[in-house]
């Protein structure tokens, strides 16, 4: 046991290294957010209102793009190249190997957090976050529902060339209708809905609580219900079809 | 080193069968490779020699059939087995953003009596590309960490899947010539490959493949050796190469001369010789 969680560190270690060496991994999963933000916070600079919505949806969209998108790309691009086979070989623990894994993406995770915690602070008056009990519930079960559902989908692209489609074809979407419907009163009610079943918006509403407006934790029990359901969905498929090789052509 | 008796084997297979759908890749293999030797699975592609050999590495489940690899079941896929055997995949890819010596430290850390990372470094040849990433090396190199990669926990046993398909000569020697430096550290090793040369190089004994079942095992000298025949071969006077095989070449090579001087000819560039590894294998191998 000591051994695994040894090995688990020395994978993160490595997991770390390799992450700030790869520039257009470190770009689309770690600034692209940041730059949104930047970019938003110029546009909407003067107007709190906006500013109180960009923040959260700007952190969401970052739990997002760490976990998921990060994770998506890493194991098709890891299975394809025939990483995972090798690493399926030595004695490396499953359980270190993604252990060390997923704490990658989720310091990425909590790296962004802070800095958008940091902005929110320094740049867009919305005050140091109001709920931290309800931050660290919304973004520890964001975490782990859409890092299971990055693994998971993994499974369903068939090769890297396509992986960037594959993903945007889901990330994109998703992030433009929660976007939306977060931000607009009047989206029609459909799209309420199938904002609503997934699990960006809700996690948007919830970090909306924490850190702008201050609402509790149970008032949003139903939107980290969503997003625990999405998480369990994901681990189930994660760990069911996990495929450590490509498959043969 | 190993405190294992030497006589007793490092792999056992009976009667090992796979069936992909209602394809027979494995039609009943028998085999065992003592240890400390190079055994040589030989075979065209597709004659199931990556199946097995990812039989025995853990990374399939057979369908029917009895394999022991170090005294273990490689389908239970225990650690403790996973850390006293090295594999170097057909295609095994390597992280990019590492570098050979960072890899192979990593690497090291997974069992618990690992070769010294310089040494392997060494051994592999990789000395001078230690602190590449491995994203800047040549398909030589990175087949180079791969054979480091494989070593640095200090393996009983070494899997080889077709460790030079696509190299070019000067890398088949270095590889050749690291194979042979393994055998030379005691170690036990099961290679695949469809290159006949390389097998009667580095391998002590072979198993010829073809459809899922072994057709010939022995030493490679001995296989050509146990063909039933002999070739003989001379150039005519109109200076054809004529090439004849007979299972008695004491009548034939009379027969030949006498007619030949009766002529009063000469029979130019007359030689005998046994059967080489590659008759045998052209012979068992060959469709219809």
């Amino acid at each position: 046991m000591a051994d695994a969680l040894i090995l688990t560190w020395r994978q993160y270690r490595l997991e770390r290294r390799m992450f700030w060496r790869n520039p257009s991994a470190a770009f689309f999963n770690f600034l692209l957010p940041l730059l949104f933000l930047a970019g938003g916070g110029i546009i909407l600079s003067g107007n709190q209102h906006d500013l109180n919505r960009l923040v959260p949806a700007i952190a969401g969209m970052s739990v997002m793009s760490t976990t998921f998108t990060a994770l998506a790309y890493n194991i098709v691009f890891l299975r394809e190249r025939g990483v995972l086979k090798r690493i399926r070989g030595t004695p490396l623990p499953t359980i270190s190997y993604f252990g060390g894994v997923a704490a990658n993406a989720v310091t990425n995770t909590a790296l962004q957090i802070t800095i958008i915690v940091l902005a929110g602070r320094a740049f867009f008056g919305i005050g140091w976050p109001h709920q931290w009990g309800s931050l660290i519930a919304f973004l520890l079960v964001g975490v782990v529902s859409l890092a299971a559902l990055g693994v998971a989908f993994a499974h369903v692209i068939p090769n890297f060339e396509s992986t960037a489609a594959y993903v945007n074809a889901v990330f994109l979407p998703v992030v433009f209708i929660s976007f939306y419907v977060f931000d607009s009163k009047s989206a029609p009610g459909f799209l309420q809905n199938i904002a609503d079943a997934l699990p960006l918006k809700p996690l948007i509403d919830g970090l909306s609580a924490a850190l702008v407006t201050g609402s509790s934790l149970s008032g949003n029990l139903d939107a980290l219900a969503v997003i625990g359901l999405w998480g369990i969905f994901g681990l189930c498929f994660a760990a069911r079809g996990f495929s450590w090789e490509r498959t043969r052509g | 080193m190993s405190d294992s008796p030497a006589a007793s084997a490092a792999i056992e297979v009976r009667g090992l069968r796979k069936r992909y759908g209602d394809f027979d890749a494995l039609r009943g293999i028998d085999v065992t490779v003592r240890r400390g030797e190079v055994f040589g699975l030989l075979g065209p592609n597709g004659a199931g020699k990556t199946t097995t050999v990812e039989i025995l590495e853990g990374y399939r489940e057979r369908s029917a059939g009895e394999v022991s690899v170090l005294g273990s079941d490689p389908g239970t896929r225990s650690r403790a087995l996973r850390q006293r055997i090295g594999i170097v995949l057909q295609s095994g890819g390597i992280y990019g953003h590492v570098t050979p010596r960072e890899a192979l430290r990593h690497w090291a850390r997974f069992y618990p009596t690992p070769r010294d990372v310089e040494e392997v470094l060494t051994l592999a040849g990789l000395q001078e590309k230690a602190d590449v990433l491995s994203r800047k090396l040549s398909g030589g190199q990175l087949r180079r960490l791969d054979f480091a990669l494989a070593l640095v926990g200090d393996p009983e046993l070494i899997f080889l899947d077709e460790p030079t398909t696509g190299f070019d000569p000067e890398a088949r020697r270095s590889a050749w010539e690291t194979v042979r430096r393994l055998r030379d550290l005691g170690k036990t090793i099961l290679l695949t490959t469809h290159y006949l040369d390389e097998a009667q190089e580095l391998a002590d004994r072979v198993a010829i493949v073809k459809d899922g079942r072994i057709l010939a095992i022995g030493p490679p000298r001995e296989l050509g050796a146990g063909a039933s025949h002999y070739r003989v071969a001379y150039r005519d006077h109109g200076g054809q190469l004529i090439e004849l095989q007979t299972e008695d070449p004491t009548s034939l090579l009379s027969e030949l001369t006498g007619e030949a001087l009766a002529r009063g000819e000469r029979l130019e560039e007359l030689s005998v010789g046994r059967p080489t590894l590659e008759d045998v294998y052209l012979e068992l191998t060959a469709d219809g």
